[in-house]
């Protein structure tokens, strides 16, 4: 430093164009998506969601393979067979995952049948043995699972429900509708959402108000009524895959007016914009305007509020399904393993039917965090 | 004067909405191919019982079933001259209900009133719960109340009403000896309203409200939180503080009443999952409230009677709506202009 003779200050150092460019902040230069990774990042109970969603949709395809047994594959021996411990040591020794076999007793004071562990006789379980087929990922057939039980024994982790069918493995394949009916749904109400409310919000008047009455009238009735009444329709004699769409299209269905609210007013606000004044002016057609200049502006903050609203749809199926109106008995959802544990008997004498409530409540659980840490993310007005 | 002339306004449109949903319910309730009677007369013929028919045919034209859809609707609705002249919903005849044979007027007279009785019961303890735990977990924000009351409020909407419902009983009657099923001991059945009585039906209603309730009362009470955090980082309130008023005291005087609106107004939004809430509840428990019928008549295509519990159910809540607008109105000044289209 130098005091010039006219009293300027003058730094004698030699002037670097980096120092300039190291002192703006990293996160300018950052990409929008690296953004709301880093964001997304510092919502550990999200996170943590995130990851459990993603592994849980991962393995949908392979339910098959790790599942034990086929989803109505019946031992009926062991209707009711409580739930099994997978051991690991025996008589105080490691000897590797074992189960012991049970043989089936009746009870003649309560009339009912008691399984007894042979706890004497170890039975290694079996890797990538053969089983049941089925189909890798819904069309590859197969019939290698990840684990079994031995030959003589029975390898029942959650218990065995009133058929005699494996209630861990039901869980896995009931995963695969429970799980996809949520974002069937959303991708319905997404659509419908989306474009009813860009149209009553970009063009106003007659249809801005028509279409706001319907949502008005949507969303003052009751959700599950109405569901009730829509799926007392289906046809009792269509198959399981198609029941299961016409499910979720009628979920889906029932959940757009929400959306398409939130759509609206965006546009209303965003359609006086001076970028959209311009895209007008040169000679923009609406569509164009309401695909490429107005959506990209809060679509991410749309799938954030849409995943809120996964659960919703989840606990809906479960419902119906619990009811005996949703899916239907060759298919297998939580909802339809939850309709064997509808009194208290079976809550009492056979708690394990009441199992399938875990997953959907970590799931539903999972959905909300990850739901509300992307909106975290994505509010621009986050302070 | 203004707030009257709202009143009246709301409650038009509230006639118009429900002019809507009738059609709406109709039209739902006649999507399953064939009704009840056309499906009982194809199984009388089938066994070849003729005399049956005959009932079957004659209450058919009763009902003008017989009759094209729209013309269906409106004899129900009460806008067009059926067989008996007006009689239709609007001169208060619900209609037959094939699968009970009786009038659906004698087959839900007292399930209407122990259904407006449970989701009452149910918003009382939504407000209830959610407005002190709501202020106490905004109050003491970042402590051990904050976040208990959290877990409990997203494990109350995660788990599924019914299954709660079931453990609930379980537990309730093996630890606290409370009633398992109906909303009172069945020897109270069809006597008159005595104090014993009203003791039974309180005693009963005491799970069935927390199962309806707990899920409404977790979502009111994170935005009641969430609003209330917004106004407490407000100005007025370091200004309120600085001036030495006691913190119970300064929170009841201003920022609660500013965060008090949308929970007003949110028994518009609530009301409707609320209701169907106590359907499924309803079923689950077996309470004698419309749940149970809407289900067996959906499931057997009882046409009136699902109808008319469906229209109940619809008028129920925008009836709530109503009175939470009316209350937001009296509440907050600004609402009743600025609520009105611009």
């Amino acid at each position: 430093m130098s005091i010039q003779p006219d009293g300027r200050f003058v730094d004698q150092a030699p002037y670097n164009p980096e120092a300039a460019a190291e002192a703006r902040s990293a996160e300018l230069d950052m990409s929008n998506a690296r953004l709301l990774w880093l964001r997304f990042k510092q919502h550990k109970l999200g996170l943590i969601s995130a990851i459990f969603l993603l592994l849980a949709y991962l393995s949908l395809p392979f339910a098959g393979f790790i599942a034990p047994y086929g989803p109505n594959e019946r031992l009926e021996d062991y209707i009711y067979a409580p739930p099994q411990r997978m051991h690991f040591i025996h008589d105080g020794r490691f000897i590797g995952p074992h189960v012991y076999p049970t043989t089936a007793e009746m009870d003649l004071e309560s009339f009912s049948w008691k399984y007894v562990p042979d706890t004497d006789t170890p039975m290694m379980l079996e890797f990538f043995c053969e089983g049941a087929d089925y189909k890798l990922a819904g069309f590859i057939p197969a019939n290698t699972h990840f684990f079994c039980a031995p030959e003589g024994a029975t390898l029942f982790l959650f218990g065995a429900d009133r058929l005699g069918r494996d209630v861990f493995s039901r869980i896995l394949y009931g995963a695969q509708l429970s799980l996809t009916v949520g974002l069937v749904g959303i991708t319905v109400s997404f659509v419908i959402g989306i474009i009813l409310g860009s149209i009553a919000g970009y063009f106003g008047g007659f249809l801005d108000w028509f279409i706001n009455r319907v949502i008005e009238v949507l969303r003052s009735l009751p959700e599950l009524p109405l569901w009730l009444a829509l799926s007392a329709a289906v046809p009792s004699h269509w198959g399981p895959v198609a029941v299961f769409f016409i499910i979720s299209i009628i979920l889906g269905i029932l959940d757009w007016p929400g959306l398409a609210r939130a759509v609206r007013s965006k546009f209303l606000s965003l359609r006086e914009e001076e970028f959209v004044k311009a895209a007008e002016m040169m000679g923009a057609k609406p569509s164009r305007v309401i695909k490429k200049h107005l959506l990209p502006n809060f679509l991410s903050h749309l799938i954030a509020s849409a995943t809120l609203s996964i659960p919703a749809m989840i606990l809906g199926e479960t419902a119906l399904s619990f009811l005996g109106l949703g899916l239907r008995a060759p298919a297998v959802s939580w909802g339809v393993m939850l309709n064997d544990a509808q009194n208290l008997a079976s809550i009492e004498i056979y708690p394990w039917t009441a199992i399938p409530m875990l997953p959907i409540v970590i799931v539903v659980l999972a959905f909300n965090f990850f739901g509300d840490g992307l909106r975290d993310a994505m509010d621009p007005n986050r302070s | 004067m203004a707030l009257l002339r709202f009143a009246v306004f709301r409650f038009l449109t509230m006639l118009a909405t429900l002019l809507v949903v009738s059609v709406l319910v109709f039209v739902i309730i006649n999507l399953p191919p064939g009704d009840y009677l056309s499906n009982q007369i194809n199984e009388l013929r089938a066994t070849g019982q003729s005399n049956g028919i005959a009932k079957a045919e004659f209450l058919r034209q009763e009902y003008s079933l017989d009759q094209p859809l729209w013309k269906q609707y409106l004899i129900w609705a009460g806008f067009m001259q059926g067989p008996h002249g007006f009689a239709g919903l609007l001169q208060g005849e619900f209609g037959w209900s094939f699968e009970f044979d009786k009038p659906v007027a004698d087959l839900v007279g007292g399930a209407l009133w122990m259904t407006v009785l449970v989701n009452l019961a149910a918003v009382l303890f939504i407000y209830a719960v959610a407005l002190p735990l709501g202020v106490l977990a905004a109050a003491k924000s970042k402590t051990w109340i904050d976040y208990t009351s959290a877990f409990i409020g997203y494990l109350g909407l995660a788990t599924p009403n019914f299954l709660l419902a079931l453990i609930l009983f379980y537990y309730g009657n093996r630890y606290l000896n409370l009633p398992i099923g109906g909303l009172m001991d069945p020897q109270f059945e069809g006597e008159p309203m005595s104090f014993e009585k009203m003791k039974s039906v309180l005693v009963h209603l005491i799970i069935p409200t927390f199962v309806i309730g707990t899920s409404g009362a977790a979502a009111m009470m994170q935005r009641l939180r969430a609003n209330l955090l917004d106004e407490l980082g407000k100005p007025y309130v370091e200004t309120a503080r600085a001036k030495g008023m006691s913190e119970p005291r300064m929170l009841t005087k201003y920022p609660l009443r500013v965060a008090f609106n949308p929970f007003v107004a949110d028994i518009g939004t609530l009301l409707p999952s609320l209701v169907s809430g106590s359907v499924l509840v309803s079923v689950v428990l077996g309470l004698q409230t419309i749940g149970p019928l809407l289900l067996s008549a959906l499931k057997s295509q009882d046409l009136f009677l699902s109808a008319f519990v469906l229209m109940f159910v619809a008028l129920l809540t925008l009836i709530g709506t109503l009175v939470s607008d009316l209350l937001l109105a009296l509440l907050d000044p600004r609402i009743r202009f600025g609520g009105r289209e611009r």
